[in-house]
């Protein structure tokens, strides 16, 4: 008899102390799904008032000749920062908020729904509407403050000899309420230009973003991306339940506390880049355990391209639906992740 | 999923009371409520006193202060007490209904649901009476409400806290994106709903609240008889069915009164948020978990603690005034996270 083929590949070191467990489909899953989101970007970097081929494109971007040498200056300052944002916010957010899932054992969690998005929401909007003189690069810096303080604060007030997952989640809907309340007293009584950019703001955008932005949010990225997929085993740990994650040595506080933060960098630069995209972080995870299972290893990597696939596509829809006016990126994937969500409640339906 | 919604039986603490206690609480309660309105009718950017107020009610004489109190200050009272009531029913009707003691008219996307019908209108046609606005409030949040119910009922387990919840939360989400992404396309929508999305009980004539009244009335009358059966509702349904309920039509019914009750509230006041919340549990406190008793209790609580917002809302930057829906999230969001911190233990 032939033996069965087990479904996880195991690729371990024995010269560091690393060790994944991969699900067999994940190469190829994260395969076609770069070549997906590398197609979007490239047909996005196109489109606009000034269409441009997508050969031309690539063309451009390898730094080889192309009939229209307007081109260059299209794609390399006006359009690629934007759409290259546009991913890494979404992988970002799809990472942040496949941690939340794992760390809280529960798959409503997301950045949005424990109130760090609100936290950020809540400082841009004040600086916005409060100082509307003040230059534009302390917005992100208020903003990643905002999420921090946010997520502190549910994390403190979570505390009660220990912090149990579904505390931390009713804690975040209750500081996300109060921040939210005071976002909108801003908008009740601020002035009305002011408020509307503040709404674009809190709808979530990546109209106008610059290489700056790219460099921006590319060190917080590098950083935590690759803390995350080290901590990918104690989240498997993790999701068997505290005392189960105890008895196998995790120290889970600590572990909590690390991937805290490192949910909070990810999605804190996120935001402070593009504003408050929701849905992506709640909805990226769930297509990702689609495709690969649930250990992390494969997890995280596959909701990060899921994420900025979604964002980057969310953002050229946001374009081209209502050519000229544009609608933040923000907006579509929620209108796209609801109904999705939608589907997966009702596939769950007798679970 | 973890169904953190089915311990909420620990969260109806308190003793059931003798009868004549919960009578005499219910008659006091009555009475602090007089004394809010006394005091949201006399208290304001100007200041009168009582005497002329009775004379406005028995023998208006046109004088400004007569017009003021007959015009603003009693509509706006009233507005004030019935929103109230009308939200701390159906918070607790959901709380009974759901099992779970974190339920809210706003969870279930209620509020925004008719917040996005009113941008929408307000997006198409313009700048619409308050009436039109009330009308336009009241069929999206029934709509939202009963899409909610309809979404979380599919299945053979029927309708369970977890469900409702997430797909209340979802579609609340959906639904707020909707509203500012309408905004941001219009900058004339956002100003002119800019005030009445933050929910305000401000500028509403007995006209509008006339038109309202049958359906909050026929809301709360449906409620207050409908006790028992969501007491035994609590106890769970296996035990409910036991007991000879028939439970479908129960759960019918209280879904019907939510809406009826948290719509013509939105109808009248905007989304106004955790009074539903916050209410039901003070109130289970001394009431106990006999909603023949807690649902009119609630009522009188509600109306008294929105009346109390209401007031403060004015008095704190006066003469200017806050729209109260932020002074009750400002005071019951902490509520709500302090119940969070005491109830769920794990």
């Amino acid at each position: 008899m032939k033996p069965i083929e087990p479904p996880w590949l195991v690729i371990r070191s024995s010269a560091w102390p690393l060790s994944f467990k991969i699900n067999r489909r994940a190469p190829l899953v994260l395969l076609g799904l770069a070549v997906a989101a590398l197609l979007v970007m490239i047909w996005s970097v196109g489109y606009g008032e000034y269409p441009i081929s997508p050969l031309d494109v690539i063309k451009t971007i390898l730094g080889l000749p192309t009939t229209n040498p307007d081109d260059a200056f299209v794609i390399n300052t006006l359009r690629l920062p934007r759409v290259i944002v546009a991913f890494l916010v979404g992988a970002g957010l799809a990472i942040a908020g496949t941690i939340l899932q794992g760390l809280t054992r529960n798959p409503l969690a997301s950045p949005e729904i424990v109130g760090v998005q609100a936290g950020a929401g809540l400082a841009a909007v004040s600086l916005i509407v409060l100082f509307p003189s003040l230059p534009a690069f302390v917005l992100p810096i208020a903003a990643f403050a905002g999420a921090f303080i946010a997520a502190l604060l549910v994390y403190g007030l979570a505390w009660e000899r220990g912090s149990a997952p579904i505390r931390l989640i009713l804690v975040g809907v209750g500081v996300g309420a109060i921040a939210s309340a005071l976002s909108s007293l801003l908008i009740t009584f601020g002035n009305i230009e002011d408020v509307s950019q503040a709404l674009v703001w809190l709808a979530g955008s990546v109209y106008g973003r610059t290489w700056e932005h790219v460099q921006a949010l590319l060190p917080w990225l590098g950083v935590f991306i690759p803390l995350s997929l080290l901590c990918a085993r104690d989240l498997n740990t993790l999701n068997l339940g505290d005392e189960v994650a105890r008895g196998l040595g995790v120290p889970i506080e600590w572990q909590r506390g690390l991937l805290l933060i490192t949910c909070v960098a990810l999605s804190g630069a996120s935001v402070a880049t593009a504003g408050t995209i929701g849905f992506v972080g709640l909805m990226s995870p769930h297509l990702a355990r689609q495709l690969v299972g649930p250990a992390h290893e494969g997890l995280l990597p596959t909701a990060a391209l899921v994420g900025g696939l979604t964002v980057a596509l969310a953002d050229f829809l946001g374009r081209s639906l209502f050519a000229p006016i544009e609608l933040p990126c923000g907006v579509i994937t929620a209108v796209v992740g609801a109904p999705y969500f939608l589907y997966l409640l009702y596939r769950n339906r007798n679970a | 999923m973890r169904k953190w919604g089915d311990d909420s039986n620990s969260s109806t603490r308190g003793k059931n009371q003798p009868y004549k206690f919960q009578l005499v609480g219910l008659v006091v309660g009555i009475f602090l409520l007089i004394g809010c309105l006394m005091l949201s009718i006399t208290l304001g950017a100007a200041d009168v006193d009582l005497a002329t107020v009775w004379q406005a009610l028995t023998a208006f004489d046109g004088s400004t202060n007569h017009l003021i109190i007959t015009n603003v200050r009693l509509p706006r009272a009233l507005v004030a007490l019935l929103v109230g009531a009308a939200l701390a029913v159906a918070g607790a009707l959901m709380q009974g209904l759901t099992r779970n003691p974190l339920a809210d008219p706003g969870i279930l996307g209620i509020s925004t649901g008719a917040a996005f019908a009113v941008v929408l209108s307000t997006f198409f046609w313009g700048n619409v009476s308050v009436q039109v606005q009330a009308w336009v409030a009241f069929a999206g949040g029934a709509i939202a409400a009963v899409s909610v119910y309809l979404l979380s009922s599919v299945g053979r387990s029927g309708i369970t806290p977890l469900k409702l919840i997430l797909a209340g939360a979802v579609l609340s989400y959906l639904l707020s994106a909707l509203t500012t992404g309408t905004l941001i396309l219009s900058q004339r929508t956002l100003d002119e709903v800019r005030f009445w999305l933050a929910g305000s009980v401000a500028g509403r004539d007995l006209n509008i609240l006339l038109q309202v009244l049958p359906y909050l009335l026929i809301g709360l009358v449906l409620a207050f008889s409908m006790g028992k059966q969501i007491t035994a509702l609590t106890l769970g349904e296996d035990v409910a069915k036991g007991l000879g309920l028939k439970t479908g039509w129960v759960k019918a019914i209280a879904a019907l009164v939510v809406v009826l009750l948290a719509g013509s509230a939105v109808a009248l006041a905007g989304p106004i948020g955790f009074i539903g919340l916050v209410v039901p549990h003070i109130v289970r406190f001394w009431v106990g978990v006999d909603y023949r008793w807690l649902l009119p209790h609630a009522a009188v609580w509600g109306a008294i603690l929105l009346s109390l917002a209401d007031l403060a809302a004015r008095l704190v930057i006066k003469p200017q005034e806050l729209p109260v829906g932020i002074m009750t999230a400002l005071v019951g969001a902490p509520f709500f996270i302090y119940l969070a911190r005491s109830q769920v233990k794990r």
